[in-house]
C-alpha cells in the first residue's frame, strides 16, 4: 500500500527502476535499496525535535504525552529543545493571545528550515472557547502556516500521537526536487514571516493575507 | 503610620561588587518562552554578575478575558471556563464557583454531594502536589525522572476523574447545589484501591529525594519569606504555611463538611524553598487521611439540592464572595448579581497571581539559578495568573 | 457582621462604623446592604479618609484585619432608575391617590471593593468600598498598597482593565494588556476589535458581526 501511495504521488521514475522481486531478493541477502528521497524523509520524520512551547492547558496534555504512559519518545521526539534554533517542530499548545502572538511568530522565524507547526487544541486552531475575547488571537494560522490541526479541548494524548503520525506521513510524501517540493527546498520562497506589532486597540496587522484568507463559505446564511 | 513592611526592599550594591572586575548591570528577559517558567511568564531580571538586583514579573500572555466572558455568559455557562483557570485542578475551581453561587442564592448541598466534593478535592490536591514536586525537581536539574514518577501517579487519578466526569482534565463536574452525576458503581472501590497504594509510592518518592544532597543544597535557605511580609502580601496556601502561619481555610471557614474530618495542618519553620516542598509532601499525607475518612463515611442519597434550578437560574440581586482552600492557595470568586440570567460582575481571586507579589522580595540577592527554583516553589499556573 | 471562630471578636458592622467615625473625625461612612442570601454587607468609605481608615482597620487591636484577600473593580455606567411612587393629587376637585413613575438618573462611577480578613483572629470578611466621582475625569482613588501589599498587583490590574488611577501606588502601569494598548477593556461600553472574519458556527450577535464582513468583501 505504501508503494501504491508513493506511485500515486510521485512523478519520478527512479522508484520504478528496480522491480519488487529483485528488491525482496536483495533484502533477504542483507542489501537494502531505497531512493535518496525516501531515506532523507525517513530520517527526518523519525527524529522530529519539538520546541518546548506550551502555552496553556494543552501543554499539560503534551507533557503527559511525553511521559511514560503515552510515550512520545518512541517517535523520536523525546528531546524537547528549549531553543528554537535546535528544534524543527513547534507544537502550539494552548491559547495564543494577542500579547503573545508576536513572540510566537518570532520563534517560528528563528527555527531553521525544514520546520513544521502543529496547532494543538481548539484555541490554537481558531481561538477556542475564548473566541469572544479582546486579547485572544483567533487561530495561530492567521500569521504562520500550520501543518496539522488537532481539535479538542484539550485533545487526548492519543490525539496528539495521531497528529504526530499524520505529520510523519506528510513528511514522507514530500519531494526533494520537482515543482511541488516544499518550502525548505526552494530558494525563492522566504521562510520568515512578518511579526505583528502592538497597536493601540489590536495587533497591526490583524492577519497575514499571504498565509490565511477567511474562507468564503463561512457561517450560516 | 505606614509600616515599612509593605514597601519593596532594595538590594544594595556593596562596594565589593564594584572592585573593578565587574562592569555594568546585565538586563535579561527570562521568558515568555523558557523551559522553566511554568508557562508563558516573563521576568525582566537585572543582574550584577550572577546576583539579582531587580526583578519585575511581566504576565498577561495568557489573558483570555475570563471575567468579561463571565459577564456575557449565564451562571452555569461559566462553569466550564472555571476548569481552565488552574488547569491542573479543575475540580477545586468548580467547587469554589459553585460555593459562591450557593452563597449568593442560598442553596444547600446534600450530604452525599458534599462527600463527593471532598473526595474529588483531596484527589486533586494530591495530584497537584505530586506534579509540583516533579516540576520543581525538573527545574533543579533532575531532568525528567521525578516528573515521570509523578505523572505515573497522576494518570491513576485522572483515570478516576475520567470515569466519574467523562474528562481527564476539564471536568465541569460541580453544579449549584451539588454535583452533576452520581458515582459509577465501582468507583469507590477504585478510589479505595488508589488510597491504599498511594502511601507506598509516597514513601518511595520521599526516600529517593528527602536526603538528596543536591536538593538540600539548592533549597535550604533559598528564597526565605518572613511571615509578616507573607500575611501583608496576601500570600496563601502552602507557601504561607511554610512560613509558619497557621491559616488553612479548611480549618478557618470550615466550608463544606471539613469540620467532620480529623486532619493536621503542616507548618514550616523557615519559609524557604525546602519548607515549601516539605509542607506539600506532608499535605499529601493529610489529604490521604481525609480521603480515607471520606471514602469510609460517604452516605447514599441525592446529589443535587432539589430547590436548585438548572435552567432559568436568576438569583436575587446582591453579591457574594466565596473562597476555598485550593491546592495553590485561597481561590475566591466574587459575583455580583442584578437579577438577570448573567452575572453583573464576575471576579476570580487567583492565588497564583497574589502569591507572585513577593517574587521580587524573595529573589533579591540570590543567584540567577535560584530564581528558577523560587519561582517553581511558588507553584504558579498561568491560566490562573492571567485569567 | 464579621464571621469568625472567636466569638469575642465578632462585631456588627454598625459597631465598627461607629468606632471608625470616632477614631477618624470627618470620615463619611455608609453601610451598603446586600440583597442576596449571603448576608455580606459592606461599608462605603469616602476617598479622602480611605487610607487612614485602612490603617485603622489593619492596626486596631480588636479587628487586626491584616490580610486583604481580594480587590475588585466594578463599572457602574449611568443608569436611569424607575420607581413607582404613590402620590396624592387634586383631580377634578377630589383628592385621589395615583401611582406615578419617578425616574431618577444615577450618575456613572467606578468602584473598588476590598475584602479584608484577619489571619490573627481568623475572622472576616469586612468589605470596604470606594467610589470614584465619575467615569471620565475623576477616576482617582487612594491606593491601599502602602497598607496591604497584596493590593499591589490587583490595583494595577484594575488600572489596566477599568482605568481607575490609584494615587501613591508604587508602580502603576499596565499588567495584563500590552503597554501600547489604549482602552480599558472591562468597562461596560468597551467595543472589542472586529476580527470576526471567519466564524464556522456563528450564531446570534457574532453571526451579525461576521456577516457584515461577507457583505462588504
Amino acid at each position: 500500500m505504501r508503494q501504491a501511495a508513493r506511485q500515486a504521488f510521485s512523478k519520478h521514475e527512479a522508484t520504478n527502476l528496480i522491480d519488487e522481486g529483485l528488491r525482496s531478493e536483495l533484502t533477504k541477502q542483507g542489501i537494502f535499496t531505497t531512493t535518496l528521497e525516501d531515506l532523507y524523509n525517513w530520517g527526518r520524520k523519525n527524529s522530529l525535535w519539538p520546541l518546548g512551547f506550551g502555552l496553556a492547558c494543552c501543554a499539560i496534555e503534551m507533557i503527559a504525552t511525553s511521559m511514560a504512559r503515552w510515550d512520545l519518545a518512541r517517535f523520536g521526539a523525546e528531546v524537547f529543545r528549549p531553543s528554537p534554533r535546535q528544534a524543527d517542530l513547534m507544537i502550539v499548545a494552548g491559547t495564543v493571545t494577542k500579547k503573545m502572538a508576536p513572540q510566537v511568530v518570532r520563534l517560528y522565524n528563528q527555527m531553521p528550515e525544514p520546520k513544521y507547526v502543529i496547532a494543538m487544541g481548539a484555541c490554537a486552531i481558531s481561538g477556542g472557547p475564548f473566541k469572544q475575547g479582546y486579547n485572544v488571537l483567533k487561530g495561530i494560522d492567521r500569521y504562520i502556516p500550520v501543518d496539522v490541526h488537532i481539535p479538542g479541548c484539550p485533545p487526548r494524548p492519543e490525539a496528539l500521537l495521531h497528529a504526530f503520525m499524520t505529520l510523519q506521513e506528510k513528511i514522507d510524501r514530500q519531494h526533494l526536487t520537482g515543482p511541488d517540493r516544499p518550502r525548505h527546498a526552494r530558494a525563492d520562497v522566504a521562510g520568515e514571516f512578518p511579526v505583528p506589532a502592538f497597536g493601540e486597540h489590536d495587533l497591526v496587522p490583524t492577519m497575514n493575507p499571504e498565509v490565511w484568507q477567511p474562507p468564503q463559505h463561512a457561517g450560516r446564511d | 503610620m505606614m509600616e515599612s513592611i509593605a514597601t519593596v526592599p532594595r538590594y544594595e550594591l556593596t562596594p565589593a561588587s564594584h572592585d573593578g572586575t565587574s562592569g555594568d548591570l546585565l538586563e535579561i528577559s527570562m521568558g515568555p518562552q523558557h523551559p522553566s517558567t511554568h508557562g508563558v511568564f516573563r521576568m525582566d531580571v537585572v543582574l550584577d554578575g550572577e546576583r539579582v538586583v531587580k526583578l519585575k514579573p511581566v504576565f498577561g500572555y495568557l489573558h483570555r478575558n475570563h471575567e468579561k466572558i463571565g459577564e456575557t455568559t449565564s451562571y452555569l455557562g461559566s462553569m466550564p471556563y472555571t476548569d481552565r483557570l488552574d488547569y491542573f485542578c479543575s475540580l477545586t475551581n468548580n467547587w469554589a464557583y459553585a460555593l459562591t453561587i450557593e452563597k449568593l442564592a442560598g442553596l444547600e448541598v446534600p450530604e452525599r454531594a458534599e462527600y463527593i466534593r471532598v473526595i474529588t478535592a483531596e484527589l486533586t490536591r494530591i495530584q497537584n502536589h505530586i506534579c509540583l514536586a516533579g516540576f520543581l525537581l525538573q527545574d533543579m536539574g533532575a531532568s525528567g525522572t521525578p516528573l515521570m514518577y509523578a505523572f505515573r501517579e497522576r494518570e491513576k487519578v485522572l483515570d478516576l476523574f475520567e470515569s466519574l466526569t467523562g474528562a481527564r482534565m476539564m471536568c465541569n463536574y460541580m453544579r449549584f447545589g451539588g454535583c452533576r452525576c452520581d458515582l459509577p458503581p465501582d468507583w469507590l472501590e477504585q478510589a479505595r484501591k488508589f488510597a491504599d497504594e498511594f502511601p507506598a509510592f509516597h514513601e518511595e518518592f520521599q526516600a529517593l529525594l528527602e536526603t538528596n544532597e543536591i536538593l538540600l543544597a539548592r533549597t535550604q535557605g533559598v528564597g526565605v519569606l518572613k511571615p509578616d511580609l507573607a500575611i501583608n502580601a496576601g500570600v496563601t496556601g502552602p507557601m504561607l504555611r511554610a512560613c509558619g502561619v497557621n491559616y488553612d481555610i479548611r480549618k478557618v471557614d470550615r466550608y463544606g463538611i471539613y469540620n467532620r474530618f480529623k486532619f493536621r495542618v503542616p507548618l514550616g519553620d523557615h519559609g524557604d524553598v525546602y519548607d515549601r516542598y516539605m509542607v506539600r509532601m506532608l499535605e499529601m499525607k493529610e489529604s490521604l487521611e481525609i480521603l480515607r475518612q471520606a471514602l469510609r463515611d460517604i452516605p447514599d442519597g441525592p446529589i443535587v439540592d432539589p430547590k436548585a434550578k438548572l435552567r432559568g437560574f436568576r438569583p436575587k440581586a446582591g453579591e457574594a464572595y466565596g473562597r476555598i482552600e485550593a491546592p495553590k492557595g485561597e481561590l475566591g470568586f466574587y459575583v455580583i448579581s442584578d437579577g438577570s440570567p448573567n452575572p453583573y460582575r464576575y471576579r476570580v481571586r487567583p492565588p497564583s497571581f497574589i502569591n507572585l507579589t513577593i517574587l521580587e522580595d524573595m529573589c533579591l540577592g540570590c543567584h540567577i539559578a535560584d530564581v528558577v527554583i523560587i519561582l517553581g516553589s511558588i507553584d504558579i499556573v498561568l491560566g490562573e495568573v492571567d485569567r | 457582621m464579621l464571621e469568625g471562630t472567636k466569638s469575642t471578636n465578632v462585631e456588627s458592622l454598625e459597631q465598627i462604623k461607629n468606632r471608625i467615625e470616632a477614631a477618624i473625625p470627618g470620615a463619611r461612612l455608609e453601610i451598603m446592604p446586600n440583597g442576596s442570601a449571603s448576608g455580606q454587607h459592606s461599608i462605603l468609605v469616602d476617598n479622602e479618609h480611605g487610607l487612614r481608615i485602612a490603617c485603622f482597620l489593619r492596626d486596631d487591636p480588636q479587628l487586626r484585619l491584616d490580610y486583604a484577600s481580594n480587590v475588585t473593580g466594578i463599572d457602574w455606567p449611568e443608569t436611569v432608575i424607575k420607581e413607582k411612587k404613590k402620590t396624592r393629587q387634586l383631580i377634578e376637585g377630589v383628592e385621589r391617590e395615583i401611582e406615578e413613575t419617578v425616574e431618577t438618573r444615577r450618575p456613572g462611577y467606578l468602584e473598588v471593593v476590598y475584602h479584608l480578613y484577619s489571619m490573627e483572629f481568623k475572622h472576616g470578611p469586612l468589605i470596604l468600598r470606594l467610589r470614584t466621582g465619575d467615569r471620565a475625569e475623576n477616576v482617582h482613588l487612594p491606593s491601599l498598597t502602602p497598607v496591604w501589599r497584596a493590593a499591589e498587583f490587583q490595583e494595577r490590574e484594575i488600572f489596566d482593565l477599568f482605568g481607575i488611577r490609584f494615587d501613591s501606588h508604587p508602580d502603576l502601569r499596565r499588567i495584563l494588556m500590552w503597554d501600547e494598548f489604549l482602552d480599558h477593556p472591562m468597562r461596560k461600553d468597551y467595543v472589542d476589535p472586529d476580527d470576526f472574519e471567519y466564524e464556522p458556527t456563528a450564531h446570534g450577535a457574532v453571526l451579525d458581526r461576521a456577516s457584515q464582513h461577507r457583505q462588504t468583501s
